[in-house]
């Protein structure tokens, strides 16, 4: 369980123009979220405002906030259903020098068991006439986990690396490889869930008892993306990102879309996208006995699952041509649906069976962005 | 081999890394600045909506084992 990594990553955000010499657009987002699956619905606000001043300064903001309702099949068999909220707001500055691009951001997320607090700093600078930009990344998290009803109180400390490279191939084609290492230390459990163990005592034939994670955990993942532009004005893109920690989850992701505007000022895209995971190796859906081993843990996020995304969105110019201060607008809607199949976490709402003989759980999520944008 | 040799070997091997570090920063662009009009265009942006794809990630962070290189922030658990 002890690996030294050497890490890298380029975010997203440090690809989005491919260009470190521009600072982002000046921007308005509000958007709304809906998620809907396994007996949890998650709901709520997010707004996000971008403005540039003094030529080389992009200053944002963001309001993030998630109104939960679990009866999860993790609830519901262990727990009681329960509702929740959770505020997030980040702040960030961009200062663009010459060819280099720095940032500096701040993210406060609060909820009545969890608070947490990150810092990230970044550079990034085209290079080769700006065909190539580089980017580096690094982020320091804080946070404090608790748990309801008690004084519970532990403390978790996380670091994120990020190295990134976006890459002009051609006049129609984008490449962009990223890395990213990320290590936490602390309570890294979640403190509601439990595992299961073989109990002939009971009636079931199966008692619970607390979860006991490792306190540290290093990852690293690495992507890479093409986006091509087709002769008829339209947009494919292909994804894949391999993942590897110090748990033994490894993982992988791949993913295809397609973007298509028409002239009457709408874009319409699709995507699918297909997740695959090994366990860790504390893992189990039952133990043999009580305190089997010194590592145990029942997260079902921790088992060997898949996971596959489809996803059709579209977006209408509401603003074409300018309106005052408003230089374009867009109305857009997105929705994934979502399926989980899990290969070795059974659905413990089916009793009177064999231990370890329930049938295996799955489920299936909605999820619905509706949000409308500005640029000013 | 001879220190001729070796002397001829360190020199090609000073002038390339003078060569590319001159020019590094101003390699002749095989994709010009006015050949860039579809990489300009929004529709190749890889990240086109900054607020959807940061809650896009959360939403995949949260109920997936995997993490990084996508891009996506956000803090806090909500993975009940």
């Amino acid at each position: 369980m002890k690996r030294i990594v050497v890490m890298a990553l380029l975010s997203l955000a440090a690809m989005r123009t491919g260009m470190a010499g521009v600072l982002p657009e000046d921007r308005a987002d509000v958007l709304l979220h809906s998620y809907d699956g396994g007996g949890v619905t998650i709901q709520g606000p997010s707004v996000l405002v971008r403005k540039q001043f003094a030529q080389k300064f992009s200053v944002s903001g963001n309001h993030y906030v998630d109104k939960v309702s679990s009866a999860s099949i993790d609830v519901v068999t262990t727990a009681s259903p329960y509702e929740e909220e959770r505020k997030q707001n980040s702040i960030g500055l961009d200062y663009l020098h010459d060819r280099w691009m720095m940032n500096v951001g701040f993210t406060n997320s609060e909820e009545n068991d969890y608070k947490a607090e990150t810092f990230s700093f970044g550079v990034s600078q085209d290079i080769f006439g700006d065909l190539t930009t580089v980017s580096l990344g690094y982020s320091l998290g804080n946070d404090v986990v608790g748990r309801r009803g008690t004084n519970f109180s532990e403390d978790t400390q996380r670091q994120q690396y990020r190295l990134g490279v976006s890459q002009i191939l051609t006049k129609d084609l984008l490449l962009g490889v990223s890395f990213e290492a990320i290590t936490d230390e602390g309570f890294l459990n979640n403190p509601y869930r439990q595992v299961r163990y073989l109990d002939p005592t009971t009636p079931q034939g199966y008692s619970y008892e607390a979860e006991t994670y490792p306190r540290t955990r290093t990852s690293d993942a690495g992507s890479i993306r093409l986006r091509y532009y087709l002769p008829y004005r339209a947009a494919v893109h292909v994804e894949y990102r391999k993942y590897g920690d110090t748990w033994d989850i490894s993982a992988d992701t791949f993913e295809i879309g397609y973007t298509h505007p028409i002239e009457a000022g709408w874009v319409f895209e699709g995507k699918v996208r297909s997740y695959s995971q090994s366990k860790a190796d504390f893992y189990a859906d039952l133990f043999p006995r009580s305190e089997f081993q010194n590592f145990m843990a029942r997260d079902k996020e921790l088992s060997t699952f898949t996971s596959q995304t489809l996803r059709v969105g579209a977006s209408y110019d509401i603003v074409r041509g300018g309106w005052k201060f408003v230089e374009r607008g867009t109305v857009n809607v997105i929705l994934d649906h979502m399926l989980f199949d899990y290969e070795d976490f059974r659905d413990l709402r089916v009793t009177g069976v064999t231990p370890g003989s329930e049938p295996l759980y799955s489920f299936d999520a909605n999820v619905l962005q509706v949000f409308v944008s500005f640029w000013f | 081999m001879s220190a001729t040799k070796s002397l001829s070997i360190a020199r090609s091997v000073a002038l390339a890394a003078l060569v590319v570090a001159a020019t590094g920063c101003s390699v002749e662009p095989w994709v010009k600045p006015y050949e860039r009009d579809h990489l300009a265009d929004p529709i190749m942006s890889f990240d086109r909506d900054p607020v959807s794809s940061s809650y896009t990630g959360h939403v995949y962070e949260a109920r997936e084992g995997a993490r990084g290189a996508t891009g996506a922030a956000g803090g806090g658990c909500g993975c009940n």
